[in-house]
């Protein structure tokens, strides 16, 4: 038992850092999450040859990492720069395209930061329900086509391929049944509306018309949830990296804002909320610490560790959000305090992959069945 | 990162669960899993049978009869006792006076007191609040003035300590007491060794809400203590006291105590119906378990990571805080929860059915007896050891360096 990195894992946590520290500053986030791209190719480049796609992998597929904590450590990172990069996508997609095999054209290409991916597995009327799965695909020929719509894919308009879930055989809401295809950008029949999201960055809702796919598993519902899996400890990663940044300027402003002649971080009603605040960032860096370790551990640890941490850092997320805005007073409310957009990233998280409610539920259900 | 424990550990904690299925006494054991009263004997009993196995002192070094287990070690024998329903055990001499006197006393101090309290030839208590002086514990009045006359070199003790735990059962009280009134007030507090049994001591029982005699007020009146029962320096006491909190590293979040409270709280809530249904699957109750339920887990991990922060280091102050108070917190929402699983049945306050042989006399299910009390009783986790106000300001103290 010890909680230490590896020494390669502390040297690319500390290399990613210092690069994003230098290169991708409050300004530039802003500069490439604005855009109309909403991400940025030259950034993209570099990040791939600083080793970050390929740490998000394991070396049967050409990469050099993959378990937990190499997500672990390269999204709390993304998350003290708040980066807008499409790698949550990328990351979700390849672990499902890894899992299933016989893709490793296109892993290759994408660790070599050639391709981007992009999961469009959410639609409309999921909210978070990873079987409620209506789009369908249907053979034709020794080929499929896909119909129905995808929401909410994050930077979609960025990948090169998307990995597309569509029902086979049974209902909405049913595991069994559930295909997983890859789809080539700009297919015939495959249109995007792509909008800004409030956190930065842009997502966009996916509509399949007859659309041709390659088939990569009639049997997607295990690398769905593998993959959601992964997606939750590179989400309560960033978010851990993100309150880190928001405890630390919020202390800054306890030391140094006066009023009523003193600094603000004398007065007893905000000592006890930033300790409460401090207190609750080190129980989710342990629930995060828990998801990471179970990543790679039998379905049940997994699921279970997941959902916990996702629960944690919905909840902690929304607290330390809400009290680093409240803390700060009104500049806290500000477009141009970096903090500001720190904790609607924190908060937006909570919106992706299921919020504490979903997850607290989902423990809930597996603990009744194990 | 590695939550796992190695193998030399995982064959650890086999050996502390064969140690506790041959010797914990079923009848012990049988008692604290029905929240049945301990008494004394019951105490002793567990702490001589800890002794034989050189088990007791898990924070001492293996020289002076301490396990010298690693924080791992500790970890894990606490987790295993607390599971299989083994008294906790009574903290002041092993776990509190024992590393105050390894790291400050004398040669002969530590030779004369260590080996007593692992004999339990002493049984020990803590004489640090005082009426007037509870978290604001440096501005205690209780005095000791030193006289050296025709009877020898001594102090002579007035004044009152309160919320003595267990005090009626002492024989021994280490006392922070007032040797000078100049300076800053921490500087001229002592750590003294009170015989229990001097003329001019006096124990009076507090009553606490749960109707149950734990604690007590401790009056000294012109008490001779010889001067060699001065621990450390004359005005120096502070030093103790602060030492025990950044060093006593283990324990502070309870975690195995909550982990058993924990698994009995889903008994529970697996027995008590609600419409037809066990009342676990209540949407309501089953959402206030699992959200205590991971925190718990996210604690333990917690826990770990300050207990793996470095075998010799103190722990940080505002880490230990941490662990207090959500530690406490979650002890006392199990406690909590486990009082309203049982609905109306948590009513009836039988006194008798909390004795040895008494659980025919609960009203109710058999569990029921001790849950109310044992939650009420439970009220004081974050009010004593600094309340969890105080610990509040120790985190942001620590945070801030204001």
């Amino acid at each position: 038992m010890h909680f230490q990195h590896s020494d390669d894992r502390r040297m690319l946590s500390e290399t990613l850092g210092r690069y994003l520290g230098q290169r991708y500053p409050i300004e530039a986030r802003h500069q490439i999450a604005e855009s109309q791209r909403g991400w940025s190719p030259e950034q993209w480049a570099a990040l791939s040859e600083l080793g970050v796609v390929g740490a998000l992998f394991d070396e049967r597929v050409g990469g050099f990492g993959g378990a937990g904590f190499d997500i672990a450590i390269i999204f709390e990172q993304l998350g003290r720069a708040l980066v807008v990069e499409p790698l949550l996508g990328t990351l979700m997609a390849g672990r499902a395209l890894a899992l299933a095999g016989g893709s490793d054209d296109v892993l290759a290409r994408v660790i070599a930061g050639n391709c981007i991916l992009a999961l469009a597995h959410e639609e409309p009327q999921s909210r978070y329900d990873l079987w409620d799965v209506q789009c369908r695909a249907v053979p034709e020929g020794a080929g499929w086509r896909l119909r129905g719509s995808k929401a909410l894919v994050c930077q979609i308009e960025a990948a090169d391929h998307i990995l597309v879930s569509a029902r086979i055989t049974g209902e909405a809401g049913d595991a069994a049944g559930i295909g997983l295809f890859l789809v080539a950008a700009g297919t015939p029949g495959a249109s995007v509306r792509s909008y800004p999201l409030v956190d930065g960055g842009r997502g966009g809702d996916f509509t399949l018309e007859d659309v041709k796919a390659t088939l990569i598993t009639e049997n997607g519902a295990s690398l769905i949830e593998e993959a959601a899996a992964a997606g939750i400890v590179a989400l309560s990663w960033e978010a851990v990296g993100i309150m880190d940044v928001l405890k630390r300027d919020t202390l800054e402003y306890l030391r140094t804002r006066k009023q009523f002649g003193a600094p603000i971080g004398k007065f007893q009603a905000l000592q006890h909320r930033m300790a409460t605040a401090a207190l609750e960032i080190e129980q989710a860096r342990s629930a995060g610490i828990n998801a990471a370790a179970a990543l790679d551990s039998a379905r049940a640890e997994r699921e279970r560790s997941v959902s916990a941490a996702k629960f944690t850092i919905g909840r902690v997320g929304t607290l330390v959000a809400e009290e680093a805005i409240q803390l700060h007073g009104g500049i806290g409310m500000t477009w141009e305090l970096p903090l500001s957009h720190y904790a609607k990233r924190l908060i937006m998280i909570g919106h992706q992959l299921g919020d504490e409610d979903h997850h607290l539920e989902r423990f809930i259900a597996l603990g009744e069945a194990a | 990162m590695d939550l796992s424990f190695s193998a030399e550990e995982e064959a650890f904690r086999a050996e502390v669960r064969r140690f506790l299925r041959d010797r914990l006494p079923a009848r012990i054991a049988e008692k604290v899993r029905t929240g049945k009263r301990l008494t004394k004997a019951d105490h002793e009993e567990w702490h001589a049978i800890l002794n034989a196995r050189g088990w007791l002192a898990a924070n001492w070094p293996r020289a002076l009869g301490g396990t010298g287990w690693t924080v791992a070690q500790s970890y894990i024998f606490e987790v295993e006792a607390a599971l299989a329903h083994a008294p906790r055990i009574v903290p002041f001499g092993v776990s509190m006076l024992g590393p105050v006197l390894i790291k400050y006393g004398s040669e002969a101090q530590k030779a004369h007191w260590l080996p007593r309290i692992l004999s339990g030839a002493d049984w020990w208590c803590q004489g640090y609040s005082e009426p007037g002086a509870g978290s604001d514990l440096a501005s205690l009045k209780c005095t000791a003035i030193r006289v050296n006359d025709a009877n020898g070199d001594h102090y002579i003790v007035n004044g009152q300590k309160t919320w003595t735990t267990l005090g009626q059962y002492a024989d021994m009280i280490f006392c922070l007491v007032r040797t000078s009134t100049e300076g800053k007030r921490q500087e001229g507090i002592s750590f003294l060794l009170i015989d229990m049994r001097s003329p001019g001591v006096s124990v009076r029982p507090i009553i606490l809400l749960d109707g149950e005699h734990e604690v007590n007020e401790i009056f000294f009146t012109d008490v001779r203590v010889p001067a060699g029962n001065l621990v450390g320096e004359e005005n120096r006491g502070w030093d103790c006291a602060k030492y025990l909190l950044s060093h006593e590293r283990t324990n502070i979040a309870g975690v195995g105590a909550s982990m058993a409270a924990l698994a009995r709280l889903k008994q529970i809530a697996n027995a008590q119906r609600k419409g037809g249904k066990p009342l676990a699957q209540d949407p309501h109750f089953a959402a206030r378990l699992a959200k205590v339920e991971i925190d718990l887990e996210n604690m333990k991990t917690t826990n770990l990571r300050v207990l793996a922060g470095g075998e010799e280091s103190p722990v940080p102050l505002e880490l230990g805080a941490m662990l207090k108070i959500r530690g406490t917190e979650i002890r006392q929402e199990i406690t909590s929860l486990t009082r309203r699983a049982l609905g109306p049945y948590a009513q009836p306050f039988i006194s008798e059915a909390l004795d040895e042989g008494g659980s025919h006399l609960a009203v109710g299910p058999a569990y029921a007896a001790p849950v109310a009390t044992d939650y009420f009783n439970n009220r004081k986790l974050s009010i004593y050891g600094g309340s969890n106000e105080v610990q509040r300001e120790i985190i942001t103290k620590a945070l801030l360096e204001l």
